[in-house]
């Protein structure tokens, strides 16, 4: 990316100097717009939702962080929130709600069950969401607590914070590998699939 | 000790058994026989009034050689009286005692409960289950019951994605928690392994190849009035019936 601005000398700095001190400047003004007016799009599927549902309440009132605004529409949200289990049915139907997003666009998994499929490690449930949308964040729990969401929250603002628009690779849409929609190469989803912890022993597993 | 003990001897003599009072509480045991024309009198008769049935349970001893008892906690609201009513039923023979279902309705779910824990049947309860036996490696057909009873449509249906079991004459036998594409066999099989048949990654392949608005019928979507008023590609979607592609394997 060519990015040529005419400076002169200024009392001996280079122009690359002022070239990326004017870089910071348009980064930090676009970032904190991004990371404190993140419009959440929660996609509440079990028991995590009500944990959602008290993180948005004001007790805990994650409107302090600018997600004030639910968008109950894709069209108009910035951050996808998958709180709870993924059954295989709901897998189009989510990446469908990405689909729709605009860039920019991330997405939090909250919860053992959207992270990994948790407990259920079974023919009906996705074995973790990221098989079928990119993640930007997991938080643990079965649920998390509010504050865990939360600090999910924050470390999603960090890394927005972190982002360059002058980076090498612009955000774009994703590439899928087939016309299926998968977004991973088989035997990496067989991998990420594998049973895990209490699971391994688990009875009648094939 | 309670008066209506007495009561229920001189009405009924020999049938009424031993009373006895436990923590404030009068028990009674009444033989098996008379129970229903006991508990009718109890709840009928003015003086006794015992208009509320609050619980039925079973006793089982770990002595072998008593009988089981079953429980009847019987309140009279207006008096604010109390009774419990005991049946002794022998451990070894015919574990079954009418039901009172007629008398109180709130009996039902209690009396189920009794059976499913302890066994004792209820003659003349009103939830009859009818099992029919078929050979999981033969033909696994019965006849639909939706003709009789409408509400067995979505039953039926999910007793088809989960067993295989198909109703003849269903009007619309369709997966109904499975997509319908869903090419891997019925779950709830004992063959069945519980991470399914086909790799992960197939699995998820197979999940996103799925048409989402195509799970629902047009009727099950209740947008039929808004037909008119869809995109056109929808419409479209919604004219074909589109349902996703059964994949080439079974």
């Amino acid at each position: 990316m060519k990015r040529v601005i005419e400076t002169k000398e200024v009392s001996g700095q280079s122009p690359n100097y002022l070239l990326a001190k004017f870089q910071d400047l348009v980064d930090w003004a676009v970032n904190s717009s991004r990371a404190n007016s993140l419009w959440p799009m929660p996609f509440g599927t079990a028991c995590c939702a009500i944990e959602f549902m008290a993180t948005a309440a004001s007790r805990y009132d994650f409107a302090r962080f600018g997600m004030e605004r639910q968008a109950f529409s894709p069209r108009q949200a910035d951050v996808l929130i998958c709180a709870g289990r993924l059954p295989f049915k709901l897998a189009p139907v989510i990446r469908r709600i990405y689909d729709q997003m605009p860039q920019p666009k991330w997405v939090i998994s909250m919860g053992a069950c959207a992270s990994t499929g948790g407990i259920f490690d079974n023919y009906a449930m996705v074995q973790g969401i990221d098989t079928i949308v990119p993640v930007d964040v997991y938080v643990p729990g079965c649920p998390p607590r509010p504050e865990g969401l939360l600090y999910g929250v924050l470390l999603l603002h960090k890394k927005i914070k972190g982002e360059s628009l002058f980076d090498r690779v612009p955000r774009r849409e994703e590439q899928l590998l087939d016309e299926r929609g998968l977004r991973l190469p088989p035997e990496q989803i067989d991998e990420i699939s594998e049973p895990f912890g209490n699971s391994v022993h688990q009875f009648r597993s094939a | 000790m309670n008066p209506t003990v007495d009561a229920l001897r001189a009405t009924f003599g020999s049938a009424i058994g031993r009373g006895l009072e436990s923590c404030g509480d009068t028990i009674v045991y009444v033989a098996r026989a008379a129970l229903l024309d006991a508990m009718t009198w109890l709840r009928d008769t003015p003086q006794q009034g015992y208009d509320y049935l609050v619980d039925v349970t079973a006793v089982e001893y770990r002595d072998r050689e008593r009988p089981l008892e079953v429980v009847y906690f019987l309140r009279s609201l207006a008096r604010r009286a109390d009774l419990r009513v005991k049946v002794e039923l022998d451990q070894r023979g015919d574990l079954s005692v009418d039901s009172v279902v007629p008398l109180w309705r709130g009996a039902d779910w209690l009396e189920r409960e009794t059976y499913d824990m302890f066994g004792v049947s209820f003659r003349g309860h009103p939830d009859l289950r009818v099992k029919v036996e078929l050979d999981p490696r033969g033909d696994l057909s019965v006849d639909s019951v939706v003709p009789l009873w409408r509400g067995a449509d979505w039953l039926e249906r999910e007793t088809y994605d989960m067993f295989g079991v198909s109703f003849r004459g269903h009007p619309d036998l369709r997966r109904i928690l499975m997509w319908e594409t869903y090419a891997e066999g019925y779950p709830l099989r004992k063959d069945f392994p519980l991470r399914g048949r086909f790799s992960r990654a197939e699995q998820v392949r197979q999940a996103l190849g799925a048409n989402p608005e195509a799970h629902y019928s047009m009727e099950e979507l209740s947008i039929a009035e808004a037909y008119d008023e869809l995109p056109a590609d929808m419409k479209e979607r919604l004219r074909r019936g589109e349902r996703g592609k059964l994949p080439d394997s079974e």
